[in-house]
């Protein structure tokens, strides 16, 4: 069932509107909730395929569904109709105002809107597709203060890696971390490239949350085996930063292994045909990060490694 | 007058970012004044370079205190700016957003870094701000209610002689920005918020002017001959009212900024885009000033077009 969650009336003869499909059966007063949500960032489309890979599954064997499922597709559909990252017309990004307002702006109530939407699941999937610059594997990403609680959970769905960062104030304002400050459990899932659709990563996930809804005893349908993704906690990671300009052009491929003193890629000048900078492993492990946008300035990431060991 | 490059970053093919900070006199780090972070702060960057010009002619004539200096950075994008982008141009990132920043990081942390590396230690510190709704404000200055702000930071407000002071609860995202920082680090803070930001308004670029060089005068910095501005009043930002669309449409203002109003006053008209009757009428909740207006033609529903500081909070 299509609901809507959010809406505001635009200028000129158009609403925005936030929606939700309700996919549910065996559905009572004390049944389970689990919400999958996307498309905070306009130019993040990963997660629109796993909606609907997942909508399909679960409408097609809807008697193996106990409980609900909540899927939405685009928190902020104007950027995704427009190609914006953020919420157009609002110089914030989406996701440094949660939980928002029920008295702000359009992006602050419809903020306000999802989070109440959400409030009481007892799980929340944010799926994220990094940005146009760089290509992630899937992965999940939780904060230093609610790894103990939320890691259980992110190893059911199917990622290569679970990434522990630390806690930042900045970070207080997204959707992840007010759902979890208000008890429903919330993991962010980062896979894939800006504006693109990587459909094995796509399916992986959506297998992954079959298996999940499988575990909290929401889901009697086929499940694959699920990997078991790396913990960063054990591993340690290193960030690679171009200290240079030019055009960077990789020459290892995304997701594989790599060992200390590998070429990673290289920043070229096009003007010079020379070489600028090389890009070397700094350690062996799995390049989990990859620059995909070859436009470099000092300072863009270029790649990150998670070693095969703590100490490299 | 000394002037350095305090950062600067290259691009493939356009000449070098350089960030160019302007000092004056010598000794203590006293005062820095922080002008255009972003592309589309053209008023912020043209007061800094009043600034930069009245301050020579002061040094001529000897009103720098000695032991005393002033650095003012009129531009940290340039490159934003000649291409007509408010933020980076190319990732999109706010280098207002990016402070203390990171030298090892992603090109706006590192931009964030090397300027704050050289503005951390003043003593006081001044940016030109501009807010991210687009509109048109009353000069003021504000301060960041920080754990870190002192006593004298909250009663320099009236220091710059601008009709308002506003004190802010910093929100998650207010704790990048270049002000929470500069407190964060032992500096007395300020946000100086001129009428505009992408256009040059005569009168309120030398409102500002005068705001900066009055607050350098107040703090024994300079020697210089200037009336003692406004009386301040210092109201705390939760308490202004915001006066927001219920409908959506063409917005007709009966309002300008500054203008004192009643409880019942209307202040605007809501216009069907298509049909041209009206839908929305805006009446004045409390008796008070305009202080903010919102400046596009088009609204949306829930668009705060006007913001009132009430005459009293009764």
């Amino acid at each position: 069932m299509i609901k809507s969650v959010s809406v505001a009336a635009l200028p000129v003869a158009e609403n925005l509107i936030i929606q939700k499909n309700r996919i549910e059966n065996n559905a009572g007063p004390a049944c389970k909730r689990v919400c999958v949500v996307t498309g905070t960032h306009g130019d993040e489309l990963e997660g629109q395929y796993v909606c609907a890979r997942l909508a399909k599954i679960l409408n097609k064997e809807k008697q193996n569904l106990s409980g609900i499922v909540d899927i939405y597709p685009a928190l902020n559909p104007l950027g995704i109709d427009s190609v914006t990252r953020g919420f157009p017309m609002f110089d914030l990004d989406m996701n440094r105002i949660f939980p928002g307002s029920p008295t702000g702006l359009v992006a602050e109530i419809a903020a306000n809107d999802i989070i109440r939407d959400i409030e009481g699941a007892d799980m929340c999937i944010d799926i994220h597709s990094s940005n146009i610059f760089l290509r992630e594997i899937p992965q999940v990403r939780v904060s230093e203060q609610t790894a103990a609680e939320l890691l259980p959970y992110a190893v059911m769905l199917n990622v290569d890696l679970v990434w522990i960062h630390a806690s930042a104030t900045v970070l207080e304002s997204t959707l992840a971390h007010s759902l979890n400050t208000r008890g429903v459990k919330t993991l962010v899932v980062e896979m894939g490239v800006g504006m693109r659709i990587t459909e094995n990563y796509c399916k992986q996930l959506v297998d992954g949350i079959l298996n999940m809804l499988h575990e909290l005893g929401m889901w009697n349908g086929h499940i694959e085996q699920v990997r078991k993704p790396l913990v960063s906690k054990d591993y340690r990671i290193d960030f690679l930063n171009s200290d240079a300009h030019g055009i960077f052009i990789p020459s290892t491929a995304h997701g594989s292994h790599v060992n200390a003193g590998d070429r990673i890629g290289k920043v070229i000048d096009p003007l010079l045909g020379t070489l600028v900078e090389e890009t070397l492993a700094p350690c062996s492990g799995l390049l989990f990060t990859l620059r995909e946008y070859p436009v470099v300035f000092g300072g863009s990431l270029l790649a990150r490694i998670m070693g095969d060991s703590k100490n490299g | 007058m000394d002037k350095n490059i305090i950062y600067s970053i290259k691009s493939l093919y356009r000449e070098s970012m350089d960030i160019v900070g302007y000092t004056f006199g010598f000794g203590e780090h006293s005062c820095c004044v922080v002008g255009a972070l972003r592309g589309n702060e053209i008023q912020q960057m043209a007061i800094c370079a009043q600034l930069i010009d009245t301050l020579k002619r002061i040094e001529e004539n000897g009103g720098i205190v000695p032991g005393k200096s002033i650095m003012i950075i009129p531009c940290a994008n340039n490159y934003s700016m000649n291409i007509g982008k408010r933020f980076w141009p190319m990732d999109n990132t706010d280098i207002n957003r990016m402070f203390p920043g990171y030298e090892q990081g992603e090109t706006t942390q590192r931009i964030a870094a090397g300027l704050f590396k050289s503005i951390k230690d003043y003593v006081y510190g001044i940016q030109l701000a501009s807010f991210y709704r687009e509109g048109e404000f009353l000069p003021h200055v504000k301060v960041m209610d920080t754990n870190c702000r002192s006593r004298e930071t909250y009663e320099s407000l009236t220091d710059f002689g601008l009709p308002y002071g506003l004190i802010r609860t910093p929100q998650p995202y207010d704790t990048a920005t270049l002000n929470y920082n500069w407190q964060v680090w032992g500096c007395h803070a300020y946000s100086l918020f001129s009428n505009y930001t992408d256009h040059i308004g005569r009168q309120s670029t030398q409102t500002a002017v005068n705001a900066v060089l009055r607050f350098l005068v107040i703090k024994g910095i300079i020697k210089w001959a200037l009336h003692r501005g406004m009386h301040t009043r210092v109201v705390i930002e939760s308490l202004i009212k915001n006066v927001q669309t219920s409908r959506a449409g063409i917005l007709k203002k009966h309002v300008a900024v500054g203008d004192e109003v009643a409880e019942g006053d209307l202040l605007c008209e809501i216009i069907h885009p298509l049909e041209g009757n009206t839908i929305g009428r805006i009446e004045s909740p409390v008796d008070g000033t305009v202080f903010f207006s919102y400046n596009k033609q088009l609204v949306m529903e829930h668009t705060d077009v006007f913001n009132i500081i009430p005459f009293s909070y009764a």
